[in-house]
């Protein structure tokens, strides 16, 4: 029974949801509604359970003293600080510290450390794109051309290369995209279909 | 040795140096950078110059501080284009840290209106923020059944029954379009959910990497419009004429695409003379 019960569960939601699709009467749409407001329910459980996660294992790092736990002391104070400057009481999202914290330490951290792809992507495009092959030779014509395609300086050249740039954008990467998207889709439906008859059991835990 | 050898087996530290220098001297220039106007941008301009005044348009604000470069000018334009329409503007985030990004839009372009259009932007009358929920695919999904059941009450708490320009909305049905700018893959789901399952309008603005991937929906009429990166940005202020932070930063980007090319275009020359010399295969 242990078995045998999520695996009903599991057949009868993926099977209804699957029907309720192709039926437009008010009382599939409000079971619909009803079982979203579950899942709801559940996507919140998830969110406690990640952060008790990531309490335990920030904690059990610090008494431990793993490498760089100190790191685990910022995660911590960040984490409880942003919540303790969100509480109602203390003004809530819109309160000094929240917004101060926000602004002028989450968003210039988060920015840096994206901005920093911008040189690791340039040294990697230096040393990477060579035309060792056909095809890297026509990988590095197109990326040069889709590159180059809202360069303002090339003159009449910058029309015709914005031109070729949409022609590949729009038919070999397009055709590339679908197949690889169908693929993807197709890929989906048969998870979905093993999940549902009990095939795939990954969800159980180990068998 | 000669030169191209040598550039092509140029210390990576060289590159950073370069890029660096290029990026500081052309964020010091003042000049305009020459923008052409693609049609997926234009459509989504298009759409909101199309929309009646008092007409709903929902702001999907999905994307992170690392992002905010590309995402904000973005956000900034459409947002202003639309208040100075009349339009009624309803606004999520559903990425974690898309609430204080949506904020900060939403009160600099509250100021932006008024000082521009000359029109007082009034929050719950004119644009109303109902804030983060996690788990994007369930929250759009619910949204499209009514905007109660993932929102029951905004950003700040107030129950949206309680918000005049709320009354009467109940999903997607109920606004003319949505507008998602994003820097993460839950465009997926705006496409299946929102459009696939709802039917709502969709269009995109994404970041300058992701923009390649969304072509086939815009060619399937999925998205109706796309804005890429800087660059998009960049058409819709010119779009918007106004120019902003887009259009001063393609001034960079122009620049330092130019020097990744140039420095391709020499390590593949070096490459090849490598390769005539039998040093490399």
């Amino acid at each position: 029974m242990k078995k045998e019960i999520p695996l009903l569960i599991v057949f009868v939601s993926g099977l209804f949801m699957a029907v309720q699709f192709f039926v437009p009467h008010s009382t599939s749409e409000k079971i619909y509604e009803f079982v979203m407001e579950w899942t709801i329910i559940i996507g919140i459980f998830a969110l406690a359970l990640g952060i008790w996660s990531l309490i335990r294992v920030s904690v059990n790092r610090i008494r431990r003293r793993t490498p760089n736990w100190q790191y685990s002391i910022v995660i911590l104070a960040g984490m409880f600080g942003m919540v303790i400057f969100g509480l109602s009481f203390l003004g809530g999202v819109r309160s000094y510290m929240f917004r101060h914290f926000f602004d002028y330490v989450m968003i210039p951290l988060h920015a840096t450390m994206f901005s920093l792809l911008a040189f690791f992507i340039a040294s990697a495009a230096f040393r990477a794109f060579r035309a060792r092959t056909a095809l890297a030779t026509v990988l590095l014509l197109s990326a040069l051309i889709l590159m180059l395609r809202f360069n303002p300086y090339l003159g009449p050249l910058g029309d015709q290369d914005a031109a070729l740039a949409a022609w590949i954008l729009n038919v070999p990467n397009l055709a590339a995209k679908r197949a690889i998207i169908i693929g993807i889709g197709l890929g989906i439906v048969a998870t979905a279909l093993k999940v549902i008859l009990g095939i795939e059991r990954g969800y159980m835990g180990s068998d | 040795m000669n030169i191209f050898e040598r550039i092509s087996r140029l210390d990576r530290r060289w590159i950073y140096l370069i890029l660096a220098a290029v990026v500081v001297i052309t964020v010091m220039l003042k000049y305009e950078t020459p923008i052409r106007i693609s049609p997926e941008v234009r459509s989504v301009y298009d759409f909101v110059e199309a929309q009646p005044p008092g007409s709903y348009i929902h702001m999907a604000i999905d994307y992170d501080p690392g992002s905010l470069a590309e995402m904000h000018p973005m956000t900034y334009a459409i947002m202003e284009q639309a208040l100075c329409r009349k339009l009624k503007i309803i606004m999520t985030a559903l990425s974690p840290n898309g609430p204080g990004m949506a904020e900060q839009a939403m009160l600099d372009i509250m100021d932006s209106v008024k000082m521009h259009c000359g029109r007082e932007v009034v929050y719950g009358k004119d644009i109303v923020f109902l804030g983060y929920k996690p788990y994007p695919g369930i929250v759009i999904l619910s949204m499209g059944q009514n905007y109660r059941l993932s929102f029951p009450s905004d950003y700040y708490n107030t129950p949206l029954d309680s918000i005049d320009m709320m009354k009467g909305i109940a999903n997607y049905g109920d606004v003319n379009g949505i507008i998602l700018i994003t820097g993460t893959s839950g465009v997926d789901y705006w496409i299946s959910y929102a459009n696939g399952r709802y039917n709502a309008p969709l269009a995109v603005g994404l970041t300058g990497v992701m923009a390649a991937d969304y072509y086939p929906y815009l060619r399937s009429g999925q998205i109706f419009g796309l804005m890429g990166g800087m660059l998009g940005a960049a058409e819709y202020e010119k779009l918007v004429k106004r120019p902003g932070r887009a259009m001063e930063a393609m001034r960079v980007q122009v620049w330092t695409h130019i020097v990744i090319i140039l420095f391709i275009i020499i390590g593949n020359i070096g490459y090849l003379i490598s390769r005539r010399k039998g040093e490399v295969k």
